[in-house]
């Protein structure tokens, strides 16, 4: 790859407006729609319009676009945002599960470091941002912390209860990783349930975000608009989804993106040529554990209550599904994952108890005619970087 | 011999590895002199990747000691062994077939780049210029071997056929300048001629890196007999016969080790 051919070949930029404005259409109409034959018919077309663009080179070609126009893709993404968020303004549930949905993917993108690159199985992600909620809570009670730190204290307990874990982490591998993060998710749970101190089952009650005096229970009045007050919270937890989109995205692509491979690839191979294995394995668990505690204290701090239940064993294997369901490794998958894993349940409440069947039938369809997820990873071309 | 003996790049002394009851290397001392190439030969299972593999920090030693010029390195872990200049390749092709050939090889290079997160996610632009050097040095060393290469820096290893894959193998051992590398079985899953091509290769490389030391495993004797300076010959993990390879071939211990007594 001469410099020259890169200048001389002009790639089409329209296909990634395309993409942006459709997944902002289709997001708004997945959230927005309640009538069930109406939702069934955007499903319907967003999959056929999804099938298409990946059938006939629209995907290829969005992704070619996207990687020659970094910040393009960046600004049509946030205007995209912003109107998607216009639109849902005063559409409280909606509003709610759309920060959900951020929330779940950014944990996830966390997962993504652990499991994706370092190849750590983490069963416990639900109890590491359990860890990041509960420690919310508590400093909540005590008062007096600003809550942009009580936020980071939510992460940085989480890394401090996963270095706990550390020991069978490192010395398990594949099932037996799984195994005991699994114990550990479990154990976290039956702790909180047994624990007065922590308030039990019944949980603990915990304010509103306020950050450097923007309160986030207030409603947004801006430009004559009334915005819902959980538009503070899309917002702050888009652009949390946002940083760790980028963090994530340039670990990728460093060298420590290619160790964290090489480790999880060939453990003999990584030590021969000096990679100290625990290292990148310690590096990878804790940057995973701060996003989980990070996005489990915003949960709390936004759902305004917390108990055990909201951290089962059962949530910990939900976000590796949508790992899994995404694409393992690559960061762009779980945002649809999550959108599918998270909101789809929700939405289906009216089939009542079949909902969770019918949403398993279409996370084993979609694993089926995809086995390495919605969007698989690509091979890693530092190629850019080499040739700036 | 003596007079030799600070011409001496690795010895082992006593060098033993036991799995379980079983002698996989039975107090073994060898020599290797700078700038040779030491043939390892011997029987199935007669302890010669035992023997790299316990040099390069795989395997750990049960007794004995093993020196990598003045520096013991017997208790090193594996990931130290590295920096004292030693790297090598392996019998079964250990490249991470779904990255890229050159994520494989800077690898090779792995400790003399910067690791911090701070340069690798804040400061992108020195970032850039490290990967463009390693890219540069990478494709020098790809073109030596095949001129096709280096256009396939970006491609997956898994694209590549056998003989590629190998040749990567052999650039990710040699691009962070090892003072001694350790090739162990460069002709497995090889036609003749692939091997032969590969061989031509390594030895024309490392005329133009000059002095480089190589440890070479393998059972193709007319390899062995082209590029060794000098064998050492290994049964049930003891060595039983030294010198050039005209002369082990004829040795008569050697024969009963390899054909049985006949």
């Amino acid at each position: 790859m001469t410099p020259t051919s890169r200048t001389l070949v002009r790639v089409p930029v329209w296909p990634l407006f395309v993409a942006v404005a459709f997944a902002a259409v289709a997001l708004t109409a997945l959230v927005l729609i309640e009538n069930q034959k109406l939702l069934g018919a955007a499903l319907a077309i967003t999959a056929a319009v999804c099938f298409c663009a990946a059938r006939f080179g629209g995907v290829a070609a969005t992704e070619v676009a996207a990687s020659e126009n970094p910040w393009l893709l960046r600004g049509l993404i946030t205007v995209a945002s912003l109107a998607v968020i216009f639109v849902l303004r005063d559409d409280n549930f909606g509003l709610l599960m759309l920060a959900t949905v951020l929330i779940y993917a950014t944990i996830c993108l966390g997962l993504t470091v652990q499991m994706g690159y370092a190849g750590l199985t983490n069963f416990a992600a639900a109890a590491f941002a359990g860890t990041g909620g509960y420690t919310a809570a508590m400093l909540g009670q005590q008062g007096g912390l600003p809550d942009a730190l009580v936020l980071v204290c939510g992460g940085l307990v989480a890394v401090f209860i996963g270095s706990l874990l550390i020991l069978p982490v490192l010395r398990t591998r594949g099932h037996y990783g799984a195994l005991t993060t699994m114990a550990f998710g479990v154990m976290f749970n039956v702790f909180l349930d047994a624990n007065d101190f922590f308030g039990g089952p019944q949980g603990l009650k915990l304010p509103g975000i306020n950050l450097f005096g923007w309160d986030f229970t207030n409603d947004i009045h801006i430009f004559g608009l009334v915005l819902s007050s959980y538009v503070n919270y899309v917002i702050l937890t888009g652009i949390l989804t946002a940083l760790a989109m980028i963090f994530v995205g340039l670990l990728d692509r460093s060298w420590v993106g290619v160790w964290f491979d090489v480790v999880r690839l060939d453990e003999t191979a990584a030590s021969v040529f000096g990679l100290k294995i625990a290292y990148w394995k310690v590096l990878a668990f804790t940057i995973g554990n701060f996003l989980a505690g990070l996005m489990g204290a915003v949960y709390a701090k936004m759902t305004g209550f917390i108990a055990p239940a909201n951290f089962t064993f059962g949530d910990s294997l939900v976000m590796v599904s949508i790992v899994i369901l995404g694409g393992i490794g690559n960061r762009w998958g779980v945002l649809p994952a999550a959108l599918i894993v998270v909101l789809l349940p929700e939405k289906l409440q009216f089939i009542q108890e079949y909902r969770l069947i019918f949403y398993a039938v279409l996370v084993i369809a979609i694993l089926t005619m995809r086995p390495d997820g919605l969007v698989a990873r690509r091979v890693r071309k530092l190629h850019t970087e080499a040739s700036a | 011999m003596t007079s030799l003996s600070n011409d001496v790049l690795l010895e082992s002394r006593g060098l033993t590895v036991r799995f379980g009851g079983l002698f996989a290397l039975n107090e073994l001392n060898i020599d290797v002199r700078n700038g040779e190439v030491l043939g390892l030969i011997g029987p199935n299972g007669s302890g010669k990747t035992t023997f790299l593999n316990v040099i390069s920090g795989v395997y750990s030693a049960s007794a004995g000691k093993i020196l990598l010029g003045d520096i013991d390195i017997t208790r090193e872990k594996a990931h130290n062994i590295s920096s004292y200049g030693l790297s090598r390749t392996f019998q079964r092709s250990r490249l991470c077939l779904s990255l890229s050939v050159f994520d494989n090889i800077a690898l090779g290079a792995q400790r003399t780049l910067n690791n911090g997160l701070w340069h690798n996610i804040v400061q992108r632009k020195s970032f850039a210029a490290e990967t463009q050097k390693i890219a540069e040095e990478a494709r020098e060393l790809l073109r030596v071997f095949n001129p096709a290469l280096p256009d396939k820096l970006f491609d997956p290893a898994i694209s590549l056929g056998m003989i590629d894959r190998r040749r990567v193998e052999i650039c990710r051992a040699l691009i962070g300048k090892p003072k001694l590398v350790l090739l162990d079985e460069p002709s497995a899953g090889m036609t003749h001629d692939e091997t032969d091509q590969v061989v031509d290769e390594i030895l024309g490389i490392r005329k133009s890196l000059g002095g480089l030391t190589i440890i070479i495993v393998e059972h193709e004797m007319g390899l062995i007999e082209r590029v060794t300076d000098r064998c050492v010959v290994l049964n049930y993990g003891k060595k039983i016969c030294e010198g050039k390879f005209r002369d082990v071939a004829a040795d008569p211990v050697v024969r009963e080790a390899y054909l049985g007594q006949a």
